[in-house]
């Protein structure tokens, strides 16, 4: 699509993208290519040489149990999360959408928790498991059950999410709603007519037209686990105990900036860049569908 | 709705209702808790919003927790600062960029749109170390403008607003060069107040986005004066084997969803246009 009236300047156009093509070029590219350029080097922790070493880094950390180990974290921890903040969502979302009296004040209550920061979900759940004074923490000590997710792994893994599944439940809803509003009413309605109950007007109707949303849900929870939730777990675990917690984009900032690995932090990178470039293609290409940018 | 049945009716608001407290509860417990003392807090919590209310937050914003250095109030003032320069920075770059791919036809002008474009695969989760370089390099750690322009560029943005210029009408654009105004005031004069919806659309996304900032100010701000407040209240918890302020974080976690909470709730439609529009 372009447009067909333009003006024609010599300079003003390239005045005009100069900030945007500034910030770009200085915050973006030059880092990303130094993160590229750095994981085939091997460099001493002075940064006074750097050898080039070709691929090993990247032998090295898949080969590293403990990288390994944060693979498989993330994994865990983006599907948990992607699933209940899905499913608790879509319920609310199918609840909020048959009601007439009261469903805009049902909506602003449920989409304000969008607006609080992750690491500020991670203080709030972190406060109430805390072992001393959480006051879930005490109450199922009281049912006899000990809770301290800065010794048990389960336990902090089970945290994190909820604190990072909680917050971005809201998100969903809003996309959910939308989804279900846009719906026929007529489908449902003939289907009514003909006498299938609401739960199965909701599966074999309302669930399959709602699919194209629960895909575009999916990659956005799954983009929003690995990327946007260092805060939740720099909050409440700081990636223990012993690594249960250690997402990928925790251990970047941890191996790199605490640990001074820049090779191997860098490497890491790579691997998370190709991610999100892969996630990124994939949500552009079903959006393409929708949008047309 | 499509029938009469009270029970399901009945089980909608149920649901709803319950789904609210869920998310309601751990805000709930935190305000409460930002109301007693620390004994109160240590040794027997009610869920009964105490007396120590005016005193906890007077205190956190005068004087902050022990050995932060900072006091809420000036963490608040950084985040703010934070927030408004990223918001306005993101907008004003992105309109005038977006003005140029599409009212002008220059060399470059797709290598400069793809350009823009991989910003939006390059988070700054995925090259911590690199940038933090370049920070250092261009002598703004523990500033403001370290704080702002590493996040001003944004694809988003952009796209969004190339969007909606695309959807102006040629004729307007026509019409204006027949009356003889240039690319400057055709901006000025009639695109720009035409965007309105789309900016406020956009300073919703933004302004929560900048507030919730939190690895990039984690990484650069070493200096108490220029910590934000969400990392204020990170230090407050590192107390090792002391005994965290309890109610002085709680206070602090309370006021630093303030603001982003309010301009989600007065500004509820342009936060949904913002959010379905651009998608993140």
């Amino acid at each position: 699509m372009e447009k067909r009236v333009v003006f024609k300047h010599k300079f003003l156009p390239y005045l005009l993208v100069a900030p945007q093509i500034a910030i770009t070029i200085v915050f973006f590219i030059w880092p990303a290519s130094q993160a590229v350029y750095q994981s085939v080097l091997q460099e001493d922790p002075f940064g006074l040489s750097a050898t080039f070493v070709g691929l090993a880094n990247f032998v090295d950390i898949f080969t590293d149990e403990i990288y390994l180990h944060s693979i498989y974290v993330t994994a865990v921890f983006s599907l948990s999360v992607a699933v209940i903040a899905m499913s608790v969502s879509l319920l609310l979302a199918a609840m909020a959408d048959r009601v007439i009296k009261g469903a805009t004040a049902y909506k602003t209550l449920i989409i304000w928790p969008y607006a609080v920061a992750p690491a500020v979900a991670g203080v709030l759940w972190y406060f109430l498991f805390n072992p001393t004074v959480g006051i879930i923490a005490l109450y199922m000590k009281v049912l006899g059950y000990e809770w301290n997710h800065s010794l048990n792994g389960g336990q902090a893994m089970s945290l994190v999410v909820i604190a990072a599944a909680w917050r971005e439940i809201s998100y969903n809803f809003l996309f959910f709603l939308a989804g279900l509003q846009a719906i026929p009413k007529p489908f449902i309605e003939a289907a009514a007519i003909d006498g299938a109950s609401p739960l199965k007007r909701f599966w074999t109707i309302t669930f399959p037209l709602l699919s194209p949303t629960a895909f575009f849900l999916i990659v956005m929870n799954i983009v929003y686990a690995f990327f946007d939730t260092f805060g939740v777990i720099h909050v409440i675990t700081d990636g223990g105990p012993s690594n249960a917690t250690n997402i990928m984009v925790y251990k970047v900032y941890h191996d790199g900036f605490l640990g001074l690995d820049l090779g191997g932090s860098a490497a890491q990178s790579v691997v998370l860049m190709i991610i999100v470039i892969s996630l990124t293609v994939i949500q552009f290409r079903y959006i393409e569908r929708k949008v047309n940018y | 709705m499509v029938e009469h049945r009270p029970w399901l009716t009945f089980l909608t608001h149920a649901v709803l209702i319950s789904g609210m407290l869920l998310l309601v509860f751990p805000i709930y417990v935190t305000f409460v808790a930002s109301s007693h003392s620390l004994d109160e807090i240590t040794s027997n919590f009610s869920l009964l919003p105490g007396s120590h209310l005016v005193e906890n937050y007077t205190r956190a914003l005068n004087v902050g927790s022990k050995d932060v250095g900072a006091t809420v109030g000036t963490m608040m003032l950084n985040s703010l600062i934070m927030a408004l320069g990223i918001t306005i920075g993101k907008i004003a770059i992105s309109l005038i960029a977006a003005y140029a791919i599409v009212y002008f036809k220059f060399r470059f002008r797709m290598f400069f749109f793809w350009m823009i474009f991989i910003t939006l695969m390059l988070p700054v989760e995925v090259r911590i170390l690199p940038t933090y370089k370049v920070a250092a390099d261009l002598n703004i750690l523990d500033s403001y403008s370290g704080l702002i322009f590493p996040l001003i560029a944004s694809a988003t943005a952009t796209f969004l607003f190339r969007q909606f210029f695309m959807t102006v009408p040629d004729e307007l654009c026509e019409a204006a060069r027949i009356d003889g105004s240039g690319p400057i005031r055709f901006f000025f004069d009639i695109l720009l107040p035409m965007s309105r919806t789309s900016i406020a659309a956009l300073f919703v996304i933004l302004f929560i986005y900048g507030w919730n900032q939190y690895l990039w100010p984690l990484l650069i701000t070493t200096d108490e004066s220029y910590y934000t407040l969400l990392i204020g209240i990170k230090r407050m918890l590192d107390v090792g084997e002391g005994q965290a302020e309890w109610q002085i974080i709680m206070a602090s976690t309370i006021l630093a969803m303030i603001p982003p909470v309010l301009v989600v709730i007065f500004m509820q439609k342009q936060f949904v246009k913002g959010m379905t529009e651009t998608e993140k």
